[in-house]
């Protein structure tokens, strides 16, 4: 790390959380806006920065560039003890320190059950196959003359939250609701393909299997494949991500990320479900009574904020304060997301900023005078079909604790006087 | 030969092509290869090659999956779902140990030592009780795991906070003051989190 760094790289906030300092972010605030070195004119702009003085790098520094150093902390996290193995694992979107609805390409969260295959385009083949006139296989070229579209979408991890079932456990959003990215796909809609091959009027299901050393493999109802799935090859305008299954995934609108299948290389139609291990032993919500609740497809409505939350406390003091967070719902568009500070007592209407597109990320504010009192932020999204987010206490009651996945309770932040801010289950 | 499409694009898979990727399996039985396999035949392949990570009996060493036992625990606190208390179909079994097993080398089983892991597989869960039974592409579909009825529809749409009002409470919503039941920061099981509140600060 330069010299230079050195300020930013360790802010003000960071020994402030270690320090635990009684009256926390009013302190900092006194020092910069009160302190001695105010006095003399701040040196932020009485100093001469380097940056003001030597030239930076050239055009030909970075051809693929990456962001500044000083955001080196907004990076997907893994969570060791989750898995017994890092190739068939999970790791997490840093939800905490983004905006807007987009997630970059670099850290999108990751979920593989055999590592990130490196598939070369050139051998990559789908074949299309099973109840169909003509049995088919297409190379990328061959993808790639198809009509297009493009669609922004949220991919969300049917285990999102997972953790969460039994009650506050990992302190931070990027951990306990950054198993889902939104970012803006380009591919050809399934149908387009099988329309290639000509399914057979008894052809109700679709397999579909990835290239990767796990052979992932899902079954999808045909009324959803003809619906909205894509055939993806491009995401945020650039080629996939290795880890997101380049050269080519299938996008299953609104559905379980687990059935976005990565390095997508066969499609089989046939007249019922295959059952397979993924659909089985595991994407199966088992209940209270034993029972176990099977083709949960429908990611459900679901939001949380995503700052201020345990990663991001809030530093500046009492004084105007933005509450940012997400929304998002298999079903549809969100049409409200509501924000309370008082644990639900009372309820504020958010703000939804940006676009609002069916089945992608939706951005919401809330903006207020913060007093300095303690507070326990929720947000509680409503979607286009009526659908609202309900409490974890309701969930649990309804399907106990361990359904694992499908877990879209409302979350609870408890944001302290000193702005350090907790994961809790409150009363 | 192309396709025959609307489009033109693509061609024809031939039929040594599906047969080398089509590898799936239904509870039916469809896509079952011909070939056996016995449960002591079984023994010896999965000591040999599944052993090292599920256990000598299935049981699961460190944090790897465990394969058998755990009947009757479903709605215990702490349920123990294997392919004997939980798996509803034998064609999963073969369907995923021949396609992604053993992990690292996946696909290097041949079809007779997938059916005997597999009957083996039934021998650890007491679903089969002789060391001599030989599991084959005749018989398979007779067997029949004990969960197999346990799996229902998604009616998550039936539970009864679905049904709320979608206009919901915004005013005097709860009589009494919120009070923290659980922190996720007395657990202290998040990463980083001696920097703080967590890695990302």
């Amino acid at each position: 790390m330069s010299e230079r760094d050195q300020g930013v790289k360790n802010p003000s906030r960071r020994a402030l959380l270690r320090g635990g300092l009684a009256g926390g972010g009013a302190a900092l605030m006194a020092g910069l806006t009160a302190g001695k070195s105010i006095a003399a004119g701040d040196p932020a702009i009485t100093d001469i920065q380097d940056w003001n003085r030597y030239l930076g790098d050239g055009v030909d520094a970075a051809p693929y560039g990456m962001p500044s150093e000083f955001e080196a902390d907004v990076v997907r996290r893994n969570v060791a003890w989750l898995t017994a193995d890092t190739t068939s694992s999970i790791n997490f979107t840093p939800l905490h320190a983004l905006d807007g609805i987009i997630t970059p390409n670099g850290v999108c969260f990751e979920r593989h059950h055999g590592g990130v295959a490196e598939v070369d385009p050139m051998q990559h083949r789908l074949m299309i196959h099973g109840l169909v006139e003509q049995p088919l296989v297409f190379t990328m070229q061959d993808l790639m003359r198809f009509p297009r579209q493009n669609h922004a979408y949220f991919l969300e991890c049917a285990a999102n939250s997972g953790m969460e079932w039994r009650g506050a456990q990992l302190n931070g959003c990027q951990f306990t609701h950054g198993m889902v990215h939104n970012v803006v796909y380009t591919g050809v809609p399934l149908r387009a393909l099988l329309e290639e091959a000509g399914v057979k009027t008894d052809g109700k299901w679709l397999l579909a299997e990835g290239a990767d050393a796990a052979a992932m493999t899902r079954s999808i109802p045909m009324e959803k494949v003809l619906d909205d799935c894509l055939v993806a090859f491009k995401m945020n305008g650039e080629a996939l991500r290795p880890e997101q299954g380049y050269p080519v995934r299938l996008v299953v609108p609104g559905w379980e990320g687990n059935m976005w299948v990565k390095w997508l290389r066969r499609l089989e139609v046939g007249d019922k479900p295959w059952h397979q291990r993924e659909e089985t032993s595991k994407y199966t919500d088992l209940l209270a009574n034993g029972k176990a609740r099977r083709f949960t497809w429908v990611m459900d409505v679901k939001s949380v904020i995503t700052s201020p939350s345990p990663q991001a406390p809030i530093t500046h003091g009492k004084g105007r304060t933005v509450v940012t967070g997400l929304a998002w719902s298999g079903n549809g568009t969100i049409k409200d997301v509501d924000v309370t500070l008082d644990g639900g007592r009372n309820w504020h209407k958010a703000r939804i900023d940006g676009p609002s597109l069916s089945k992608s990320l939706h951005r919401f504010y809330y903006e207020f005078d913060w007093d300095g009192s303690e507070l326990f932020l929720q947000s509680r999204a409503i979607d286009e079909l009526g659908n609202v987010q309900p409490t974890k206490d309701a969930l649990r009651a309804a399907r106990g604790e361990n359904s694992i996945y499908h877990n879209n309770g409302i979350q609870t932040w408890y944001v302290r006087a000193d702005g350090v801010t907790e994961n809790v289950e409150i009363s | 030969e192309p396709s025959t499409g609307p489009m033109g694009l693509g061609r024809v898979a031939l039929p040594e092509e599906i047969a080398a990727w089509d590898i799936d399996i239904r509870p039916d039985g469809m896509g079952l290869p011909a070939g056996k396999g016995t449960v002591a035949e079984g023994e010896v392949v999965f000591t040999e090659r599944c052993a090292t990570c599920h256990g000598d009996f299935g049981e699961g060493r460190d944090r790897w999956p465990v394969l058998a036992g755990g009947q009757d625990t479903l709605t215990d606190e702490r349920p123990e779902k294997t392919i004997g208390s939980y798996w509803p179909y034998l064609s999963t079994v073969y369907d995923y140990v021949r396609r992604a097993m053993p992990f690292g080398d996946a696909r290097s089983l041949t079809n007779d030592e997938v059916y005997a892991i597999t009957a083996y597989l039934l021998y650890l869960n007491d679903i089969v009780t002789d060391e001599a039974f030989e599991l084959n592409s005749e018989n398979f579909t007779d067997i029949h795991l004990p969960n197999e009825e346990n799996f229902i529809a998604d009616d998550r749409q039936e539970e009864p906070h679905w049904k709320a009002d979608a206009d919901p409470c915004m005013t005097d919503c709860k009589a009494e003051p919120a009070k923290i039941t659980m922190r996720a920061r007395v657990l202290d099981v998040t990463p980083d989190s001696d920097e703080g509140e967590g890695g990302g600060q």
